[in-house]
């Protein structure tokens, strides 16, 4: 049984941030109609912010809100310079831009900073403390959940409360109409995807501390997860990627501790090959009207 | 390699063919004479290159294969397959285990090869009709989210099942050495060429012909308008499967020939990266036409060389060669793949079309 | 119709361009006195495949750079036989298949004399048979693989590395001696690295010797299920067969958990550098780990092969972090140099096989150098050592052994020095 709360509680604190992760996915769909692939690399561009800050000031947090910043300015920048510039006819081709990011920022971060893994830092301690003699969770993962339900409630907040919000959600949802209604429609688009960045960079800034270290690669894995996460949910639903962020964290979790690593991509297959088969369009896809 | 430039529709998002005047030549025959000029010409580069170069064009026409499959189901029946690089693995590995079946028997014939590579298509396009029977019932991201899971799951599964794969050391792939008639001295990368190019050829003739069949026009109705297609009778999810199968056959052949190639298969070169640079490659050769699939198998070859050959052009120091060895090329093949995407969306093939067209409109006369 | 015409033309014109310049062409066998493929009077071009980019390149991209500089120095100073060495590194990502492709392309376009130091178990197995068929010589292989060692397939391949069942038998016996009756758990990468090393542990502790066994894939970072196991079972004494990275992710999970067992690491996954490096500020927790080296620590300033080293590093290779790839790299620089001497001056592929057969090397390497007509397999054995107020040093005997049943004996022959100008004289 404390093997069973352990492999639990352990899956939950990933799982939060896979589920961050796979929020920044659903964001960029619901706005724009574009998987990003280059989320996870451009993540990672802003931790290694963080680390130049941190290593500049001495102080975590200093460098922590250096990432966010530099993932919502990094997410406008991609928009501004780049996806706004590509032909969305074919759908294929912002994924393929998005795989032309990946490389390009990868590089440039190999460039400067090295293959090397760099060690990242976490704010709080990782050590567990025991409840009743079983270790349960760690500051740092109270430190996890605690972020990503601030910024899931700040989203939540700002899609239904806040005026800019319904024109992100009008702008995404009719652009023709929005736009004569006055509504900055490409405005929205590029803050659509400053708010995605700057939540991915806040999912890498939790996780890598709990990974193999800062490394131009250190996404590709949790990308998968997420990406997985994100449409057992159902791309349109951020409920959804928050369920199936949990639900991933917590399948690794166990797959892994009591079945052995080596099946987890099995597990994944097949619960994605489950979900999708009842459900095509992720758990909590809206009802759609039948088709022709 | 010009096999294909007959097979291209004259524009992308025509549903139909242009009729042409006159009586045409059977597609088939048009295709196999094509088919037979280029053979014929591999026969000749064949002579001309050196081992190396050979090697690199057999390696092109396995990529071929593959390109070609993705071709047909991403650009023509408009389904996005992020996980073609596990269906390689399969017709790779399906080779592995049958030419060593066959060897540990003591059948060591050339022939062999011919059966397990049928071996391999069969087995890949059982596993492309369960992947595409799922994949039928989803659509745009989610679709890429199972073949993703494909992708991730298949080099994965010869670690879990190591009895039978190996592991990630993988499998080696016997092979006999090529014919005796062809002298002792003759190059094996030349007889790896005409094996590959041979097996290449007639998968793209089948595949030509596919295109310009009733179930080309099939697919490119389902790609332009799912519920116009439904309306008009199609059959769309069977429309779907069927393009699944056929372009899973492809990439099994394609691996199939990669792991002749390299005489072994290990999951590391059947990874998510096969997946991805397969579908970069048909977009940027240009989707929607065969050619533009030969354009992408060209790319996928020439690229690391390339790249390698511009880090050599600088002389720098250690400290800053460390850092740029590998990274540089890397940056700059992402860089060209933006711009490439941004500034002509069609890929080469795309390009090259506009530029005859340009060409055409400038001299009209002189032109029959 | 007419289209189809032109182009048949067309083809049919370059076809008989083709024809009549392909008459030339022809597939002569070597002929006698043919040159040594790489080999000049002034030169010996020599190639290697290594990841210098991707996921797989971290420590590992340092290798081959070393070893270049260490050719450099050699180089600066004459040569060997008044030939210079040069290295090409080609970039395979950890990628099989571009091993593939930049392995030809070392051989059959750049014709180098010798493929060295290839590195990656996977990588290098799908090459074998090629360089076999080209008889190239394939030396100090990367790894610590068996697969290197099979004089009768492969004549021309030789490793370098112990391999991990040697590893395995040292690291047991250190428990069984040292640590008695205590609870042994195992981690082991889920491929050949992992079972060889848990097969060398089993020879000595016996199969009931392990009480928990668990295994880690490379595309999982996370390891507490697996830690966490261990802690149930009452570990005391945990043996890593893992890559430097998850060492490190091993050791920090179980700091979490609360849990803090004896860490007995093999040789691939104890640099302690690069472990500091990516632990940072919980690098105290390394306090303590007993590793296995067979090569000098690069932390010990006083061994005049680490004085030469961080000399060559200096001088040739840009001043880089100086870590146990740095060693690694130039100790295979400096072995591929005493084989090039012991060859002679009549440099062939031939001799160079044979130098290497004849053995009797010995270098920087703490261990002995097993290379002899039946044995291609490395260096044979390795002495423990032990983290302690942040630095890494040996402690006790080097021991050898052999990746069978043998036992696990004392190694006593002294270490060598430095030839004077650091590069070995024949």
């Amino acid at each position: 049984m404390d093997r069973f709360l352990f492999l639990t509680l352990d899956g939950l604190s990933r799982g939060a941030v896979y589920a961050a992760f796979a929020l920044a996915l659903v964001l960029i769909w619901r706005a724009g109609r574009i998987v990003n692939f280059a989320q996870g690399a451009m993540a990672v561009a802003a931790a290694y912010v963080a680390y130049s800050v941190t290593a500049a000031t001495g102080s975590y947090w200093l460098g922590f809100g250096a990432a966010l910043l530099a993932g919502l300015l990094l997410g406008a920048v991609v928009d501004i310079a780049v996806m706004r510039l590509v032909d969305h006819r074919s759908p294929l081709n912002p994924v393929i831009v998005a795989l032309g990011l990946v490389l390009l920022i990868q590089a440039v971060l190999g460039m400067l900073y090295g293959n090397e893994y760099r060690p990242a830092q976490a704010p709080f301690s990782r050590t567990a403390l025991a409840v009743g003699g079983t270790a349960v969770l760690s500051p740092y993962d109270l430190f996890v959940f605690a972020a990503v339900g601030v910024v899931g409630a700040a989203l939540v907040w700002i899609f239904t409360r806040t005026a800019i919000g319904l024109r992100m959600r009008a702008a995404a949802f009719a652009p023709e109409v929005s736009r004569l209604l006055g509504v900055n429609v490409g405005g929205m688009l590029t803050l659509g995807w400053a708010l995605a960045s700057g939540v991915g960079a806040l999912a890498a800034m939790l996780v890598i501390p709990t990974e193999l270290g800062l490394h131009p690669h250190a996404m590709d894995l949790v990308f998968v997860s997420a990406f997985t996460a994100a449409v057992l949910g159902g791309l349109d639903s951020p409920p959804g990627a928050v369920v199936g962020g949990l639900g991933v964290g917590l399948l690794l979790s166990y797959v892994s501790g009591y079945a052995g690593g080596d099946l987890i991509p099995l597990a994944v297959l097949a619960l994605l090959l489950t979900v999708l088969l009842l459900r095509p369009g992720g758990l909590f896809a809206p009802v759609t009207a039948r088709r022709v | 390699m010009s096999a294909t430039r007959a097979s291209a529709p004259p524009h992308q998002h025509r549903a139909v063919d242009l009729v042409r005047p006159g009586r045409p030549v059977p597609t088939l025959i048009r295709h196999l004479a094509v088919a037979a000029g280029a053979a014929l010409v591999v026969l000749l580069v064949s002579y001309q290159l050196d081992s190396y170069r050979n090697f690199q064009l057999a390696t092109v026409a396995a990529y071929l294969c593959a390109t070609a499959g993705l071709t047909i189901l991403t650009g023509l029946c408009g389904q996005l397959s992020l996980g073609h690089g596990a269906l390689m693995a399969t017709g790779a590995y399906t080779v592995a285990l049958c030419q060593s079946a066959f060897f540990d028997r003591g059948v060591t014939s050339g022939s062999v090869l011919l059966l397990s590579l049928v071996a391999a298509v069969a087995v890949t396009v059982t596993v492309g009709l369960v992947v595409g029977v799922a994949a039928a019932r989803l659509r745009g991201p989610y679709l890429a989210g199972l073949t993703l899971a494909v992708a991730v799951v298949v080099p994965a599964l010869t670690v879990t099942f190591d009895g039978v794969f190996n592991g990630e050391q993988g499998l080696a792939v016997p092979l006999a050495p090529a014919p005796q008639g062809l002298g002792v001295y003759f190059p094996h990368e030349r007889w790896q060429l005409w094996v590959a190019a041979g097996a290449t050829l007639l998968c793209l003739v089948v595949l030509a012909n596919l295109v310009r069949s009733r179930y080309g026009r099939l697919f490119r109705a389902v790609r332009d308008d799912e519920v116009a297609a439904r309306l008009a009778g199609i059959h769309v999810a069977r429309t779907q499967v069927i393009a699944f199968v056929v372009s899973a056959a492809g990439a099994g052949l394609g691996g199939a020939l990669l792991a002749v190639l390299a005489q072994s298969v290990s999951p590391g070169a059947f990874g998510l990266t096969l997946s991805l640079f397969l579908l970069m490659a048909v977009v940027i050769g240009g989707l929607g036409r065969l050619a533009g699939a030969v354009w992408g198998a060209f790319l996928l070859v020439a690229l690391p060389d390339l790249t390698h050959s511009l880090t050599n052009l600088f002389t720098l120091s250690p400290a800053a060669a460390q850092r740029l060895e590998g990274n540089l090329p890397l940056a700059i093949f992402g860089a060209t793949l933006i711009v490439v995407m941004i500034a002509a969306p069609g890929g080469v093939q795309g390009l090259l079309s506009r530029l005859t067209r340009a060409l055409r409109a400038r001299w009209p006369a002189g032109r029959s | 119709m007419r289209t189809t015409a032109r182009r048949g033309l067309v083809i049919a014109t370059t076809l008989t361009l083709l024809l009549s310049s392909t008459a030339c062409g022809s597939d002569d066998g070597p002929g006698s006195g043919e040159p040594v493929p790489g080999v000049t009077d002034t030169e010996i071009v020599v190639g290697t495949h290594m990841p210098l980019t991707g996921p797989a390149s971290a420590g590992y991209s340092k290798i081959a750079p070393a070893t270049k500089a260490y050719f450099d120095y050699v180089n600066a100073n004459g040569g060997v036989h008044g030939r210079k060495i040069t290295y090409k590194i080609m970039d395979d990502g950890y990628n099989p298949a571009t091993t593939q492709q930049v392995v030809r392309q070392l051989v059959l376009q750049d014709k180098v004399f010798a493929v060295l130091n290839g590195l990656g178990t996977p990588t290098h197995t799908g090459v074998l048979d090629f360089l076999h068929t080209n008889r190239v010589p394939d030396l100090f292989v990367a790894s610590g693989s068996r697969n290197w060692d099979q004089p009768d397939r492969y004549p021309n391949t030789f490793g370098f590395n112990p391999d991990y069942t040697v590893e395995g038998k040292i690291l047991a016996n250190h428990v069984k001696t040292t640590l008695p009756d205590r609870k042994v758990c195992f981690l082991g990468q889920d491929d050949d690295f992992g079972q060889d090393a848990l097969a060398g542990v089993e020879k000595v502790l016996g199969a009931d010797g392990v009480v928990a066994r668990e295994t880690y894939v490379t595309s999982n970072t996370n390891v507490a299920p697996q830690i966490g196991a261990f802690k149930a079972a009452g570990c005391e004494v945990v043996i890593l067969a893992t890559v430097p990275g998850f060492t490190a992710l091993s050791v920090g999970t179980a700091a979490r958990l609360g849990f803090r067992p004896q860490w007995v690491v093999s040789n691939v996954g104890a640099d302690h550098p690069t472990l500091a490096r990516q632990l940072g500020d919980a690098a105290g927790l390394l306090e303590g780990m007993v590793g296995l080296n067979y090569l000098p620590m690069q932390g010990d300033t006083d061994n005049p092969w680490i004085q030469l080293f961080t000399k060559v590093n200096t001088e040739h290779n840009g001043g880089a972090e100086f870590d146990g790839n740095t060693v690694y790299g130039m100790a295979v620089g400096y072995l591929f140099v005493q084989v090039l001497l012991a060859a002679g001056k009549d440099l062939t592929r031939e001799s160079l096989v044979e130098a290497v057969r004849k053995g009797g090397y010995q270098g920087p390497g703490v261990a002995p150098l097993r290379f002899s007509a039946t044995d291609h397999s490395g260096y044979g054995g390795g002495r423990l050592s032990r983290v302690s107020g942040g630095a890494q040093s040996y402690f006790g005997p080097t021991y050898e052994t052999d990746e069978s049943d043998g036992p696990v004996n004392e190694y006593t022959a002294p270490p060598v020095s430095p030839p004077v100008n650091g590069v070995p004289t024949a």
